[in-house]
Parts: C-alpha cells; sequence; structure tokens
C-alpha cells in the first residue's frame, strides 16, 4: 500500500459528490414539510456540504503529502539497519534514495549493496505511513461531511457561507500570482546578496570593464557600465526612436484619419504583430537586417561595422515595440473627449490643428505612459538581443558596432555548465535584480501617469 | 408658420428648406428661418426635437458625424455654406460655436484664448496676440476673475467661468455668428445668470442663436423665439409674441407646460 496523492484526491472528490447529493436531498425534504420555507436554494446545502467534505481533507492531503516523505526517513534513520549508514555528505543521501527507490517500486533491484538492508524498513515505514495518512484524510472528510450534514436547517444560511467560501478561493488564486512575484524577488536577492559579499556593488554598477572569470573573482572584470549602456542604447534609444513616431503616427491615422473598414482590418494586424515570438524577431534581426546593415555601413566606410551591431537590433525591437505604443496611444487619443475635437473644429481649426494642438497634448499623459512601459518591455527583451546584438561588452556610442545588453549577457553566464558559487554565474543573478527593479520603477511611473491622466477625464 | 410680423430685411444667415438626416432617420424636416444680424435668437422645444442638430448644420459641425446629411439651402451673407466652394474652416472662423458642456482645452487660460487667433494667423507678434486676448476675455466678461492667473490651466476655473472661457475663445477669433448650444444647462443659478448679461452685453456686436430647455431663459435673452417639434418648425416670431400670444396650439401647448 503506497500513498498515491492523485488517487486519493479522486477519492475524496467522489465523497464530495455524495456529500452534495445528501445535502441537497436533506434540503429538499425539509423544504417538502408543510410551512417551512427555506432561506437558501437545496444546492446550495449541497455545495455547502460537499465543501466541508473536500476542503479540509484535500488540505491536510497536500500538507501530509510533503510532511510524510520526511517522517518515513526519520524512522528509517531510527532503524537498527541504518545504523551503519556513512555519518553525511553525498553518499548516505544516495543509499536513502536507492532504497526508497526500490521499496516504492520505482526500480527493480538496488543499485549500491549497502541500500538492500534499508529496503524492508523503508517499505514498512511507507506502509505504515500510507495508512496513517489516509485514515486521517477520511476522518477528517467525514467529520466535515458530517458536521456540515447536521447543520443543514430550513433557515441555515448555505448561500451566504458557500459564497464566502468562493470568495476565499477567488482571494487564494489571486494571491498565487503575488506571492510568486514575492518568491522570485527573494531568490534574485538572496543570490545577489551572495554575489555582492564576494564583489562590491559599486562595481557592478559603476565599474566599466565587463570580462568576467571562472573561479575567484578578479579585480575590475565586473563592471556592469559597458551592459547597461548597450541595453539603453537598443532599448531606451535606437529602439524608441523607430517605434515612438511610427507608433504614433499609427496611432493618429487610425483613431483619425481611416476609413472604418481600414480600422477594422489594420488593428487587428497590429495586434497580431504583438503577438510574434520574440524569437521569430530574432531570427529576422540576426539573418536579414544585421547583414544589410553593415554592408551599407562598409559602404559608408565606418569603422568596426558588425554583422552583430546595436542598430539591427534596437531597429527590430522598434518593430517589436510599435503596436504596443500604438495601441497606447490610440486608447489614449480616443479617450480625449469629443468635446475637445468638436470645440477646436468649431473655431476653425483644421483636422490637422486639431490633432496637433489638440489632441496630441491631452493625449500626452497617457502616450508618456505607453512609451514608458514599451521601454520597460524593450529593455528586458532577451531573443533578439542574444541573437542579434552580440556578446561584447563594447562601451561605445557607434550603432553599427557590437554591443551587449543585460539580458544578453545573464544568457551566456547561465548557459552551459555552472558552478552556483562563483562570481561569474552569480553576477547574472545581480544583473537580473538590476534590471527587476529598473524595469519595476518604470512600470510604476507608467500607470501611475496613466493613473493620474484617466482621472482627469472622468 | 408664421412669419408675418418679422421684420428681417437683411439677415445674417437665411435657412430654406433644410433637411437633416442621420442615415436613415431624418431628425429635421424642411425648416427655412432667417437670423437677424442684430438680434439674438432662441430655439426652443422638447428633448429631440431637432433644434440641437439644426444649430450644428449652421456651422457644419455635421459634417463631424460620418452618417450625417444635410440638404436643403443655408446662407451665410447670402453664400451657400454648403457649396463646394465654402471653406468649411473659414465657415467655422466665421461662424462661431459654444457647447452644452464647457469644453476648454487642457491648455492655460491664455493658450485657450489665444488657440484661435493663432491657427487664423490673427496675430502676427505676442503683444498683438496679449491684445486680442485680453479683450476677448474683458468682452466675456473674465478678465477681472482671471486676469493674475492667465498661465493656470482653463480646466481649473468652476463651471461658469469655464463657460465664459469658451465663449472667450470663440469671441477671439471675430466671428459673426456665435451659435450657443444650451450653454447654461452644466451651470447652477448665479452662474447661468452671469451668462445672460453677457449675452445681453454681446447682441449687436454678433449675431447670436441660442439652443435653451429653459423657456424664461429663451424670453429673458432673445428677441426671436423658433419654437421646434418633432423636427419641424411649428412657430418663429417675436419672443414676446411667441410668449403672450402664439399662433400654434403646439406652441401654446409646449409654453403652458401641457407637454415637453
Amino acid at each position: 500500500m503506497t500513498f498515491n496523492a492523485a488517487a486519493l484526491l479522486l477519492l475524496i472528490a467522489g465523497l464530495a459528490l455524495i456529500g452534495w447529493i445528501a445535502g441537497r436531498q436533506r434540503s429538499n425534504l425539509l423544504a417538502g414539510r408543510a410551512g417551512t420555507k427555506l432561506h437558501s436554494r437545496p444546492q446550495y446545502h449541497g455545495w455547502y456540504v460537499a465543501l466541508w467534505l473536500f476542503a479540509p481533507a484535500a488540505l491536510f492531503l497536500a500538507v501530509w503529502s510533503s510532511v510524510s516523505p520526511g517522517l518515513i526517513t526519520n524512522q528509517v534513520l531510527a532503524s537498527d539497519a541504518a545504523q551503519s549508514l556513512p555519518a553525511f555528505g553525498f553518499e548516505r543521501g544516495a543509499i536513502l534514495s536507492d532504497a526508497r527507490s526500490v521499496a516504492l517500486g520505482q526500480q527493480e533491484r538496488v543499485r549500491l549493496p549497502a541500500a538492500a538492508p534499508l529496503v524492508q524498513p523503508y517499505a514498512d515505514a511507507a506502509h505504515q505511513y500510507a495508512w496513517i495518512g489516509i485514515a486521517a484524510m477520511l476522518a477528517l472528510a467525514l467529520a466535515g461531511g458530517l458536521y456540515a450534514f447536521t447543520r443543514i436547517k430550513p433557515d441555515f444560511r448555505a448561500r451566504t457561507r458557500v459564497e464566502r467560501i468562493v470568495m476565499a478561493f477567488l482571494l487564494l488564486a489571486s494571491l498565487v500570482a503575488i506571492l510568486t512575484t514575492f518568491g522570485i524577488v527573494l531568490s534574485l536577492l538572496f543570490e545577489s546578496i551572495r554575489f555582492f559579499q564576494l564583489v562590491s556593488p559599486m562595481e557592478l554598477l559603476f565599474g566599466t570593464n565587463w570580462a568576467p572569470q571562472s573561479g575567484a573573482p578578479v579585480d575590475d572584470t565586473f563592471g556592469g557600465i559597458p551592459l547597461f549602456w548597450g541595453t539603453v542604447l537598443i532599448g531606451a534609444i535606437i529602439a524608441m526612436i523607430v517605434a515612438i513616431p511610427i507608433g504614433m503616427m499609427t496611432a493618429v491615422y487610425l483613431t483619425q484619419y481611416a476609413a472604418p473598414v481600414v480600422r477594422r482590418w489594420v488593428k487587428p494586424i497590429l495586434e497580431i504583430l504583438a503577438g510574434v515570438p520574440t524569437v521569430v524577431y530574432g531570427y529576422f534581426a540576426a539573418l536579414t537586417v544585421a547583414p544589410a546593415l553593415r554592408e551599407f555601413a562598409v559602404m559608408l566606410g565606418i569603422p568596426n561595422a558588425s554583422t552583430e551591431s546595436a542598430l539591427a537590433a534596437g531597429i527590430v525591437m522598434g518593430v517589436m515595440i510599435i503596436p504596443f505604443v500604438s495601441s497606447m496611444a490610440d486608447d489614449s487619443i480616443n479617450a480625449v473627449p469629443q468635446a475637445m475635437r468638436d470645440g477646436s473644429l468649431a473655431l476653425g481649426a483644421t483636422p490637422n490643428e486639431t490633432i496637433r494642438q489638440v489632441l496630441i497634448p491631452a493625449a500626452l499623459p497617457g502616450v508618456m505612459g505607453g512609451i514608458l512601459l514599451a521601454v520597460s518591455r524593450a529593455i528586458g527583451e532577451t531573443m533578439i538581443v542574444v541573437m542579434a546584438a552580440g556578446l561584447s561588452a563594447n562601451l561605445t556610442a557607434n550603432p553599427f558596432a557590437s554591443v551587449t545588453t543585460v539580458t544578453a549577457q545573464i544568457v551566456k553566464l547561465l548557459t552551459g555548465d555552472q558552478e552556483f558559487d562563483s562570481a561569474k554565474t552569480l553576477a547574472a543573478f545581480a544583473l537580473g535584480l538590476v534590471l527587476f527593479v529598473v524595469t519595476l520603477l518604470l512600470n510604476i511611473a507608467a500607470l501611475r501617469i496613466v493613473k493620474k491622466y484617466r482621472e482627469a477625464y472622468e | 408658420m408664421t412669419q408675418d410680423d418679422l421684420t428681417i430685411t437683411d439677415p445674417k444667415m437665411r435657412a430654406q428648406g433644410v433637411d437633416v438626416f442621420y442615415g436613415d432617420k431624418q431628425a429635421i424636416n424642411n425648416v427655412s428661418i432667417d437670423v437677424g444680424t442684430d438680434l439674438v435668437t432662441a430655439f426652443i422645444g422638447p428633448s429631440g426635437c431637432g433644434k440641437s442638430t439644426f444649430l450644428r448644420s449652421l456651422n457644419r459641425m455635421n459634417d463631424t458625424v460620418a452618417s450625417a446629411k444635410v440638404t436643403g439651402r443655408i446662407e451665410l451673407d447670402g453664400e451657400d455654406i454648403y457649396a463646394p466652394s465654402m471653406d468649411v474652416v473659414q465657415l467655422r472662423a466665421r461662424v462661431g460655436m459654444v457647447f452644452q458642456k464647457p469644453n476648454p482645452f487642457p491648455k492655460s487660460i491664455y493658450d485657450n484664448v489665444g488657440y484661435g487667433p493663432r491657427i487664423h494667423g490673427l496675430a502676427p507678434s505676442k503683444p498683438d496676440l496679449d491684445v486680442i486676448v485680453e479683450r476677448a476675455l474683458v468682452r466675456a466678461g473674465l478678465w477681472d476673475e482671471v486676469k493674475d492667473r492667465l498661465l493656470e490651466s482653463g480646466t481649473a476655473l468652476s463651471g461658469g467661468q469655464q463657460q465664459r472661457l469658451c465663449i472667450a475663445r470663440a469671441i477671439a477669433v471675430d466671428p459673426e455668428v456665435i451659435l450657443m448650444d444650451e450653454p447654461c444647462s452644466a451651470l447652477d443659478p448665479i452662474a447661468t445668470a452671469k451668462i445672460e448679461e453677457l449675452i445681453h452685453e454681446l447682441r449687436g456686436k454678433f449675431a447670436i442663436v441660442i439652443v435653451t430647455h429653459n423657456m424664461q431663459q429663451a424670453a429673458r435673452v432673445s428677441q426671436r423665439t423658433a419654437f421646434f417639434h418633432l423636427g419641424t418648425l411649428v412657430e418663429y416670431g417675436k419672443t414676446t409674441d411667441i410668449f403672450t400670444n402664439p399662433k400654434q396650439d403646439r406652441t401654446k401647448d409646449y409654453i403652458t407646460g401641457r407637454y415637453g
């Protein structure tokens, strides 16, 4: 007898169904009596019983699944056969896991001879704890179900209770994303702290030489400035020079000039552009745009022209961002009240003057918010720069030269075989933390601007 | 409809047999009316009677509604405003408009008033524009209240001040006609009284057409009143005649509060 969580979950789900039927039946019986009026409709009573049956047992199942392996191991270690185990380290763990695999039927025979005597104690312990777990779970389910069942009365407010429980589930669901974010931040933070114990934060933030080596950290090789500059050059300068004018003009055309039929076609196509996987943009940048730009640069006689250029990555990233900018600008321009447009037109302004002098200034805060969001997306973008921008950390303003970005370096530091205690690997987490903080601040700023602006017209 | 005692010899605007359609729906049916140069003309009538629609066809603001179609003839100084040769931008500079809800631009008070003169090139230099802005604000009765804060946002003013700012904005381009579409419906009684006073003062300098729900307001500010009902012009005449001695039963019923 082993402890199979999935099967047990099915079992209590089945019990819950029985509970649902029983609860509903009982309240129907109560309702059938003369002179009684139920507060809640029968299915709410059914749901009340089912939830009381299911939720505590499922919760116990979740806890037990994570706790019981530890308990089983403890019991095995306490047995006589375990006294001959090596005290600590890799071998002890390997022997235990070998014995566990055989005992749970996951493998035919022991691979390590020392594990053989432990198989039987392991199987016994697993068996014992499985029974304890199942018994406790069933007891909990029955107790919950009975408790709920006995509470069914004509005036019992089952609907209110059920709705409250459902609300709690919804709250739990929304907490998942938030808690995950916290978890990510914490894991980044812990690894970064380990890195900053080896290398000073000042060096990472203000150093100008980036040449991380394996092994013990060498002074002045973890300077992040070339990466930050490359990120800004590609994501915040070149990409925005492409995306802002084109996105704005797209939005102005779509909101002010386009016939409805044009708008109906162009808008979805732009939205499809936003859904193209970035790796596809990466191909386009690396295989089409970058070689063409290099030839162009060579023709102009520009030195250091590389096939991996900041310009190629930036232009393609700008194209990728266009739908973002245009859809935010579109929303903002549409949010400017018709009365503003009418007021300007009624003064004898042309549509063009109205757009330039009234609509765009009025929409500007919203557009700015959209641009900040786009920047934050651009600097966090990885695939395009990995494929098209290169990996050499140059501090240059020449857009035809190869530069690298924070994200591209994170990929470089973490791919291949890594030891997770060297400064080189840990640097990836510190860079990730910097990126996270910067994009977080950009997002907060953008959302605040957008929110403030929305309030102005409501 | 009666027009016997109407003594408008040289109308500023003249509409003849005007129909307005929104898609298939006819909003205005065969309306003919003359608007006098030195007069305030009020359009009254129950909600949905078409008075605002008709007002908006006088400066072709209906052009901004894709489904709207205007037929018939509307003249400004004898010139057909729907003729292909008519430039709608110049038309709207000559026929200004004030809307139901104050709609100042999210710019400074100065720039709100200066907007029209700038786009029409009326002020070659900054001092010229200063003069135009000041004069428009004085005429709109707003100068004393805002002269020390011309660079503050127009949207920070009170509702009544915003509406007078919008009137100043319309005056600043020196139009010949000012159309007012229920200019007081979003204002409190004190702000309303100020706007009405202002209309009195502007009379004679501009031809004014005002749409209003409020019959007392029409009686107070106008010399001519047109009563619209279900898209037709029921009666048009001197305001005193319309309110004391209406010729049509429908007008009488509306004025005495039988419906509306």
